[in-house]
């Protein structure tokens, strides 16, 4: 494909799954090993592989809670859970696949009791909303590199804290924790059709919701 | 393609799973809509960002609470 022409924005042309999600850094060749030693009793195995995924498993609490309180408990909560239940992990999926799926749910069920009547993943999402083309401004090539890191995860959590819960958790589990749709639809027990709508509303209401940070008349 | 078709197809542009005839009328319409290129490159940017964060460290009290109650609880299942 040709890049468009007279094209004043940088636009990549033809993004692929691949430009879009780095892969995940991390050491998982010896995952599996720890998994076998934890289920076998050792508990010094366990605590590696709760070092190596607290803070993931933190802010994946923090994302679909938005609170810190609960996502400490999610996160207690997650690792529990899967430590009880290794004897039924049969590695048909990565260790933390399945520890988020355990997280997700955890996080879930807080939600739920906080705001009983408020959660609901599978309500009906509005289409044909035009309000998507508000804020249309340039950021240029490197917006977040002009915040350092501390501000940038603010604004980061700020955003998606703005976020409906049915919006941020299926934003969360596609293109943070990099599930497929069919992986999410199954976690969230929602529809393919249900995961991909609300995957791009997600995406460009948070789009919208960094604009008036990243633009680039607010730095100009 | 107008620009709210191209906003239906976005997701699926920035995942690269739109068939090639879609993907090169979508183009199309971008070659000649600054708005929709807009959209486009800050929605991939916004994806990106939230990608590369990485994780905070953990606050240390809470990461203390966490392993101290995590031994607690998987000694004591442990010996039981």
């Amino acid at each position: 494909m040709s890049a468009p022409k007279a094209n004043p924005v940088n636009v990549s042309p033809a993004p692929s799954a691949a430009s879009v999600r780095p892969t995940i850094a991390g050491p998982i060749d010896d995952e599996l090993q720890l998994v076998t030693a934890a289920r076998a009793g050792d508990i010094s195995a366990f605590e590696s592989l709760v070092n190596r995924y607290e803070r993931k498993i933190f802010r994946l609490g923090m994302n679909i809670t938005g609170n810190r309180e609960d996502a400490e408990d999610v996160m207690q909560e997650a690792f529990l859970k899967a430590y009880q239940h290794l004897p039924e992990f049969e590695g048909n999926s990565r260790f933390y696949t399945w520890l988020v799926r355990i997280a997700v749910n955890q996080a879930l069920m807080k939600l739920r009791k906080r705001r009983p009547n408020q959660v609901s993943l599978d309500e009906e999402i509005e289409t044909g909303d035009d309000s998507f083309f508000r804020d249309v401004e340039d950021w240029g090539p490197s917006p977040a590199e002009r915040f350092e890191q501390t501000q940038l995860h603010e604004i980061l959590n700020s955003a998606i804290s703005e976020l409906d819960p049915s919006f941020r958790i299926v934003f969360q589990l596609r293109d943070i924790e990099e599930m497929s749709t069919e992986e999410t639809a199954d976690v969230l027990h929602l529809s393919v059709p249900a995961v991909k709508s609300r995957l791009l509303r997600a995406r460009l209401k948070l789009r919208q919701k960094l604009n008036r940070y990243f633009r680039r008349s607010e730095t100009a | 393609m107008k620009c709210t078709n191209m906003i239906e197809e976005l997701s699926g542009y920035l995942d690269g799973a739109l068939s090639p005839e879609l993907r090169v009328e979508l183009e199309e319409h971008l070659s000649k809509c600054k708005r929709c290129r807009i959209v486009v490159d800050t929605c991939k940017k916004t994806i990106d960002i939230y990608c590369n964060a990485e994780a905070v460290p953990l606050p240390e009290d809470t990461r203390s609470r966490l392993h101290s109650a995590l031994r607690e609880k998987l000694q004591h299942q442990r010996r039981a």
